[in-house]
């Protein structure tokens, strides 16, 4: 059979197909290159729509060509597996790699080439690239917010401090492991607590918290020597006893007195801002609204009608509405219900507000993980005799969180990204800064930096927990 | 609150509101009263949402396919775009279009017109609007077609059942749409024109168009960053559905003899939407709750005109964040009921 063969490759022409189509593709290639690159258009002397479309038809006419099965070219098998399945990829693959090339050029110049990052005022910036100084010059500003200059290496080791004690978990020996929970859960949050108030806004030593926190530390010290009978009235009455004693009786002048004598400048909430804000609020709602969307949960598969019927009711109000009409209703109408002389912190009204709008979240997210449970499982547990609280902290909890990782990382990740809407209540945190620094009479007209600047900023973080909690439910994943 | 002063009562509803909003789809100005109002950001708050989940699904289907296809490039570009847009804060978003891309439009005066008639300028998106004449009987015609589809549907489905052929509803149903508003027009009296925006000077330097519909640039950069945002979430959606359904149904069903497309019809997406329906559902509604990011960017939609204007001029707090809630509330605890409703009935029922 010696009949011509144009249109299928065989094993006598397949060299021609190569070699055609290889030198097709090329072409295609280096015209858009060229017109991209170097701004030259080689192909100019033909008429208009021809010379727009000769790099995709020749492309693609290449790209069938070299659509060879089995070829026996390693290469050139797997960009046919990959890229040039049938002509419809290959056209598609065709328009991204030119997308790719006619982009990167004005990409790389506005963000490298002809940006500027020298000086240090709005002189410098003349090229048609992005204005980097002026990033430069407010990254401080991005950063701390209005936090004076001066203190800002507070912000700096308190966030070095409490991301070591974070990391605690990995170095703990076998023995420690156990108690790794009740660190996370209880002691963590409390350290980080502490250093946020005393350390970055430099709170009076001596508040009227720490009378309770005194009381409650001596109470528990010398209630390991109580006989096991009389522990529950003891500690009902001796921490309540204390705390008065403490507050009216003993201390109370003095301390206020040694409470002023602060040796870190008092730096109001309202100075706080940028992405250190960030992190502080998302830290404090993702540490509340977990377990407050566990009870939630848990709450909602009560037996109880009360109980269950107060959880559906939170659950559907606050995935109901959205978050900017509570943190508006914790600005503009919470205060109206509480007593004239009392007040509360702005920044500890919108953690309250951000930890119960995200906990109805979370708190749906396990209920498809209790869900997913089989009924085995409960009877299982009640058949060894273990009551409700035993059953969910042994048995139930611990494969229902499991199932559902993947779910709340979404939940907490939203969360971070809904921080910015503080800028409600008058918190600026990082895009509430960019706001404020475009507005800069000085230095109008940099938007764009500022924001590319922020959505790489998130971008880093986001993308870092959602692939750290796909780690985790890989780490977790067990046969069922 | 009675130290403060303040009184309660929904009779300020009724009060002349005496402000201004700078785009609504009613009629609206300073003499009507604060119901009205909130019937004009309700009404902005739905436009941009409708907007926003008509464009999101478009892209969301499109990239949620690209990500299952086996070419590595239309793979790897659909992923960057969803890990990209769904890892940026969405209030992030609407700023950069708002304050930084959309800035970067000409002038009304220096605007290239596409295709003659969009003008798409730094003050906003001019179309074409059309001017109808018995617009009500072209509406009934449509309505007309819709039943009929639906009386179709039925007994196509009646057919297949007892005798086993099918009917071609698809093209039957397209058909129906097209020629009964084509007879509206040519015998009912139907009549459309188009008025093409034209530019008109208003100052020395200031330029605007006129006639045509104005898109504001809020409404533009919300609806972008919007359905961009929403789009990423739905593309996982898709993706999760069509992985969801079994190789071994589609080989089954091919194996009885079905073509490819009937696989796709009959087996394939059946069984897919029964897992996309319910999540997307959560994400129009999601996009309807975070339109009320708006009020960033002032556009009048329910929370800036409502609860920012109009709570700024009566003082009623707590009326005012309570009707919004509540009306956020209602919206979203339907469409709840509704997707419970619909998620039983599509349940696979198992004994």
């Amino acid at each position: 059979m010696n009949k011509l063969n144009f249109l299928q490759p065989d094993k006598n022409n397949l060299n021609i197909y190569l070699y055609t189509g290889v030198i097709l593709v090329a072409l295609s290639i280096f015209i858009v290159f060229l017109n991209s690159f170097f701004n030259k258009d080689i192909i100019s002397f033909l008429p208009g729509s021809i010379s727009f479309f000769l790099p995709l038809i020749s492309g693609f006419i290449g790209l069938h060509l070299i659509r060879i099965d089995y070829s026996g070219l390693k290469f050139l098998d797997s960009i046919n597996k990959n890229i040039n399945t049938n002509n419809f990829n290959a056209f598609l693959s065709l328009l991204i790699v030119f997308v790719i090339i006619k982009s990167l050029p004005p990409l790389l110049s506005w963000f490298i080439l002809d940006a500027n990052i020298a000086g240090d005022s709005k002189d410098v910036c003349t090229g048609s690239g992005a204005c980097w100084t002026y990033i430069k010059i407010w990254f401080n500003r991005f950063m701390y917010g209005m936090y004076p200059n001066a203190e800002q290496w507070r912000i700096n080791l308190s966030f070095i401090a409490l991301a070591f004690l974070g990391t605690i978990g990995f170095f703990a020996t076998e023995k420690f492991k156990k108690y790794l929970t009740l660190y996370y859960v209880v002691v963590y949050p409390v350290i980080a607590f502490f250093f946020i108030f005393f350390f970055i806004s430099g709170g009076p030593i001596f508040f009227d918290f720490s009378y309770g926190i005194i009381a409650a530390v001596i109470s528990i010290i010398i209630g390991f020597f109580i006989p096991t009978k009389f522990k529950m009235y003891y500690f009902i009455i001796v921490p309540i006893t204390l705390y008065i004693l403490l507050k009216y009786v003993f201390f109370y002048e003095e301390l206020i007195e040694l409470g002023k004598l602060e040796a870190l400048e008092w730096v109001e909430t309202g100075a706080w801002g940028g992405l250190s804000l960030t992190f502080i609020v998302s830290f404090f709602c993702l540490i509340f609204c977990f377990p407050i969307g566990l009870f939630l949960s848990l709450g909602r598969r009560s037996d109880f009608p009360i109980i269950k019927y107060f959880s559906i009711g939170m659950i559907e109000f606050w995935r109901g509405v959205p978050l900017i009409t509570v943190l508006f209703m914790s600005s503009v109408m919470f205060p109206m219900f509480l007593p004239e002389d009392m007040f509360i912190d702005k920044l500890v009204r919108v953690i309250i507000a951000i930890s119960l709008f995200e906990a109805a979240y979370v708190a749906e997210v396990i209920r498809g993980g209790l869900q997913a449970l089989p009924r085995g499982q409960y009877d299982a547990a009640k058949s060894l005799g273990m009551g409700y609280w035993k059953m969910h902290i042994l048995v139930i909890l611990p494969q229902a969180l499991k199932l559902v990782i993947p779910g709340i990382a979404n939940t907490f990740l939203a969360l971070v990204k809904d921080t910015p809407l503080i800028f409600v209540v008058g918190l600026l945190e990082i895009v509430g800064m960019l706001n404020l620094a475009k507005t800069n009479p000085e230095w109008l007209g940099f938007a764009m930096e500022g924001y590319v600047f922020a959505s790489v900023l998130f971008f880093i973080i986001c993308y870092a927990m959602s692939k750290y909690s796909y780690n985790l439910e890989q780490k977790y994943k067990t046969e069922r | 609150m009675e130290n403060r002063g303040i009184t309660f009562g929904y009779g300020f509803l009724s009060q002349e509101s005496s402000f201004d909003v700078q785009f609504s789809l009613i009629e609206f100005d300073g003499s009507h009263s604060y119901f009205r109002a909130y019937l004009v950001g309700l009404l902005n708050t739905i436009l941009v949402s409708v907007i926003g989940i008509i464009f999101a699904t478009i892209i969301g289907v499109v990239v949620g396919i690209a990500r299952l296809s086996n070419n590595y490039l239309i793979n790897r570009t659909a992923s960057v775009y969803v890990e990209f847009f769904r890892n940026i804060p969405l209030l992030l978003q609407i700023f950069f279009w708002y304050f930084a891309a959309l800035r970067a439009l000409p002038l009304p005066q220096d605007t290239e017109p596409m295709f003659g008639v969009f003008f798409l300028t730094i003050k906003g998106f001019f179309v074409p609007a059309f001017v109808w004449n018995n617009l009500d009987i072209f509406i009934y015609s449509i309505i007309a077609a819709i039943i009929s589809i639906i009386f179709i549907r039925i007994y196509a489905r009646k057919k297949q059942e007892n005798e086993g052929i099918q009917t071609p509803v698809l093209s039957i149903s397209i058909g129906l749409l097209i020629i009964l508003p084509l007879l509206s027009f040519l015998f009912g009296g139907v009549d459309a024109s188009v008025e093409v925006p034209v530019i008109k000077q208003l100052s020395q330097s200031g330029f605007t168009y006129e006639g045509g519909i104005k898109l504001p640039p809020e409404l533009i950069s919300l609806a972008l960053a919007l359905s961009l945002y929403t789009a990423t979430f739905i593309a996982e959606c898709v993706r999760a559905g069509v992985q969801g359904v079994s190789k071994g149904q589609k080989e089954a069903a091919a194996s009885i003899g079905l073509t490819p497309n009937q696989v796709l019809k009959l087996v394939v997406m059946p069984q897919a939407l029964r897992i996309i329906i319910p999540p997307t559902t959560n994400q129009y509604l999601n996009l309807t709750k975070n339109s009320s990011l708006a009020a960033a960017i002032a556009y009048p939609d329910l929370v800036l005109v409502f609860a920012g204007t109009a709570l700024m001029q009566t003082g009623r707090a707590i009326e005012i964040v309570s009707i919004t809630m509540l009306t956020y509330l209602s919206l979203s605890i339907s469409i709840s009921i509704f997707m419970n409703w619909y998620n039983k009935k599509i349940a696979i029922k198992e004994k």
